[in-house]
């Protein structure tokens, strides 16, 4: 028999010794498996597509029931989600199943947005389970696991190729859930067509890097299925929930003019395939994929952008309370020093602000200063131009004085003159 | 919670518990026990009659070999396969336990051990890069009674005391062969009266809905605890191999359910409870553990508003969370007020600039008033001295023209007067 992980991981520390009879523990197994069944399982379907796929009819048509739901307009403003949880029985196995439903993806005009919801509510999922995990008194295994399981990926049955919504889709969710792309009403498309329209999703997924959900092919007892199967991936699928008589037997079916499509016919659909790999074959594996891949993945960056880090990468293990101290004091001291980096700004701050409006104040003193001189200079000219203008006046005054006096004596002078005349006349 | 439905048909997933069956042979198994007691009841032989194999053998001594002054702690690891089912079983063996004279604390090195097994699980759980968890936690530890027959020895409850809600307890009556079936029943009454007595909480088998498992469950618990007997050796007994310890008067025999309860206990260990086991030590054990560790490093760096003693079902990053929502908000007001503060001081010394500025400007405009009003009286002085000049002027102008004009004129005159004796001359 192979190794197993627990031998693998024993390695050199544990020595293999024959049993000299029956023991008793290959009863393990069983004690699990009771333990299992006691607890019920759990699992969760998101289903994503445009509206109008046959999500809620394909799910109906898998699980053999009428799940809540009525068929949703196109005229939904963004995408939400819808979740209803169901308590199914089969034999002695008790199964929580959660259906999880995007409503009103692909309707609007601009869907940049579409897939942002999506991805959202997944990791809505992960960080309740991590803040459950993180607690301090946390009861894990009462909880109910609502991460999801497998998102089943309605492709429209163009014929043609994928559109660009489900390439960016796809791609946003790769690295978070387990990714089953399948063809929805796939009755609209005839065999060769659909042969191609396989092998072209197929190699654009692989060409835009998309990671769909491989069926596991390490456990000897299924991997020549998984194989096979994985290899007529994507799925082209039926649904329906109406029954059709053929034959003396009612089967499910979609009654056509030109014939009947049997949902259950392996020539018709591979809607029989979808149900075996997800629900008969992997269902495990792919809750299990879902919580030691996708989880830890959340889980790690979730933890390194808080700034947690492993000090070790492979060897000692760090003390818990250490980590954690030191940790909350790094936190701290960053807060601290927040805090005084915006204190030190508020003070760069009220500096630069203080030295402009200083230097607005010594401009104002410089320009009234400026004003001042100018107003100098204008009064210094105006007293010139006074004091020329008294120049002038005393100037005139003197010419004036000196001028009378002149024609006072002229006419003095003049008048002795006139007198002598008249005197020497009269003699 | 979730709305029950019936099935139509066949769906299939009636095949998950097969899907776990698969998947956990794939993994593999994994169980530890420790086994505690005094020198030479016997541990190492119960563990090879347990589980049909020579943990201990030539090669590979156990520690009941060896004489030692302090308690050891132990661990053995093996791997076993059968029925295409690999179990790796760690044996922990306690050496030196209840040897010394002294024996206070001997429980000490037990307790460390375990913890350290659980801290070591704490810390690998806490990695941010987690691989494959090997659990190495302790899940069952069988504690060894002498069989004196009488009661509960000191140390035997002060152990159990310290142990029971850290590990599972199973504690069993060794070399039961030394006791008669009366002294047998007399003394597992006494031990069990003793130990509620004293509260010691021993591994309980839990209740299933089961009628039959629940019926067998009862029928255990009236044995408790065990009377085991273990041997290496096989001896024939009426043609069968059997293992057994061979008497002058007799055989004992191990898997004879009528001299011992060997085989209950091992069906018990082994074939249907060792999954329970696991169950309780991760769940419960492991869990007490981990809460009241991760409460200590919490309570360290919290307040001293919150309440002593309080045990917080938050986790620290969630309080690291919240003590950082609680500091982003103090910041944003701290923020606002500041920025209040700033603006406040801000428009005040604007305003003292612009009043300083409205105050130089009015000034300004005065002085500029002032002036031109001086230059205006300038200009008028001026034009009313310009005026008076320039009247004076052509005053004088004229003046000086009736000067001219007087002067010509004496002029003329004193000439004709100068002139007129030659004239009157000339004449007779």
């Amino acid at each position: 028999m192979a190794s197993t992980e627990i031998a693998r991981q024993a390695g050199e520390g544990a020595r293999a010794v024959p049993l000299s009879g029956h023991v008793g523990f290959d009863s393990m197994p069983d004690q699990l498996v009771n333990k299992s069944v006691n607890h019920g399982f759990c699992f969760n379907i998101l289903c994503v597509g445009e509206t109008g796929m046959g999500k809620s009819t394909l799910m109906d048509t898998l699980f053999n029931t009428k799940f809540e739901g009525e068929p949703t307009q196109h005229n939904q403003p963004g995408v939400t989600l819808k979740s209803n949880t169901y308590e199914l029985q089969e034999s002695n196995v008790r199964l929580k199943l959660t259906v999880v439903n995007t409503v009103g993806f692909g309707d609007q005009i601009n869907k940049e947005d579409s897939y942002k919801s999506i991805v959202e509510f997944i990791d809505a999922q992960f960080e309740a389970y991590l803040q459950e995990e993180l607690k301090i008194k946390r009861t894990l295994h009462s909880y109910h696991d609502t991460r999801i399981h497998a998102c089943l990926y309605f492709i429209a049955p163009t014929g043609h190729s994928l559109k660009s919504l489900d390439l960016v889709t796809m791609k946003k969710l790769d690295s978070k859930v387990n990714i089953i792309p399948i063809i929805a009403k796939s009755d609209a498309i005839s065999k060769s067509e659909l042969a191609k329209f396989k092998i072209k999703i197929t190699s654009e997924l692989v060409s835009n890097g998309v990671q769909i959900y491989q069926f596991p092919t390490d456990d000897e007892s299924v991997a020549e299925i998984n194989s096979s199967m994985n290899s007529h991936l994507p799925f082209a699928v039926v649904g329906s929930t109406e029954e059709v008589k053929l034959g003396n037997k009612m089967v499910k079916a979609r009654q056509y003019p030109w014939g009947t499509v049997q949902v259950e016919n392996e020539n018709h659909c591979d809607f029989v395939k979808l149900r075996e790999m997800l629900i008969r074959v992997n269902m495990e594996d792919l809750r299990e994929q879902t919580h030691t891949r996708h989880y830890e993945l959340y889980r790690r960056c979730k933890l390194e952008e808080m700034g947690f880090k492993d000090t070790d990468p492979d060897s000692k293990p760090f003390s818990l309370q250490e980590t954690y101290e030191a940790k909350r004091n790094e936190f701290m001291g960053e807060l601290q020093k927040k805090e005084e980096e915006m204190r030190q700004m508020f003070v760069q701050r009220v500096k630069e602000k203080e030295a402009e409006l200083k230097e607005a104040e010594k401009e104002l003193h410089e320009k009234f200063d400026r004003l001042k001189k100018l107003h100098q200079d204008e009064k210094k000219k105006l007293e010139e131009k006074k004091k020329s203008l008294d120049d002038e006046l005393n100037m005139f005054k003197q010419k004036k004085t000196a001028a009378e006096l002149l024609q006072n004596q002229a006419q003095q002078a003049g008048g002795s003159s006139t007198l002598k005349r008249d005197k020497e006349r009269k003699n | 919670m979730g709305q029950q439905k019936n099935l139509e048909g066949y769906v299939g997933f009636a095949s998950l518990p097969n899907q776990v069956y698969r998947k956990s042979v794939k993994r593999g198994f994994e169980f530890t026990l420790m086994v505690v007691g005094e020198s030479g009841l016997g541990k190492s032989t119960l563990i090879n009659s347990l589980f049909l194999t020579d943990l201990y053998s030539a090669e590979y001594p156990g520690p009941s070999h060896r004489i030692k002054k302090t308690v050891q702690v132990e661990q053995s690891k093996v791997l076993v396969k059968e029925g295409g089912v690999q179990l790796l079983l760690t044996i922990v063996d306690t050496p030196g336990f209840g040897d010394a004279v002294d024996n206070s604390n001997c429980w000490q090195p037990i307790i460390d051990h375990i913890d350290s097994k659980f801290e070591d699980y704490l810390n690998s759980e806490s990695r941010v890069n987690r691989r494959q968890m090997p659990d190495s936690r302790i899940h069952c530890c069988l504690y060894f009674i002498a069989p004196s027959g009488h009661g509960l020895k000191p140390l035997d409850i002060e152990f159990m005391k310290r142990l029971h809600e850290k590990v599972n307890v199973i504690p069993l009556i060794a070399k039961a062969d030394t006791l008669t079936p009366e002294e047998c029943q007399q003394f597992k009454k006494q031990i069990m009266r003793e130990i509620q007595e004293h509260k010691i909480k021993i591994y309980e088998f839990p209740e299933t809905d089961d009628e039959e498992e629940n019926r067998l469950v009862k029928k255990i618990k009236d044995k408790l605890p065990l009377a085991v007997v273990g041997s290496n050796t096989i001896i024939e007994v009426n043609g069968k191999r059997v293992r057994g310890r061979q008497y002058p008067w007799g055989v004992a025999e191990v898997e004879n359910s009528d001299h011992c309860d060997f085989t209950i206990l091992r069906d018990m260990l082994i074939r249907t409870h060792m999954q329970d086991l696991k169950d309780v030590t991760n769940n419960v054990h492991y869990e007490n553990y981990r809460s009241r560790k991760l409460a200590a490093v919490t309570y360290n760096g919290v307040d001293n508003n919150r309440a002593k003693g309080q045990l917080s079902t938050k986790s620290p990053l969630a309080q690291m969370e919240e003590e950082r929502r609680e500091h982003v908000a103090k910041m944003e007001k701290m923020e606002m007020e500041m920025e209040q503060v700033f603006e406040m001081k801000v428009k005040e010394k604007v305003q003292k600039l612009k009043d300083s500025e409205a105050e130089l400007q009015r000034r300004h405009e005065q002085m500029k008033k002032n002036l031109e009003a001086q230059h205006k009286d300038l200009e008028e002085k001026r034009r009313m001295f310009e005026e008076e000049r320039a009247n004076w002027e052509a005053q004088q102008r004229l003046e000086q023209q009736k000067l001219e004009a007087t002067r010509t004129l004496e002029k003329n005159k004193k000439k004709a007067w100068y002139q007129k004796p030659y004239q009157s001359l000339s004449s007779p």
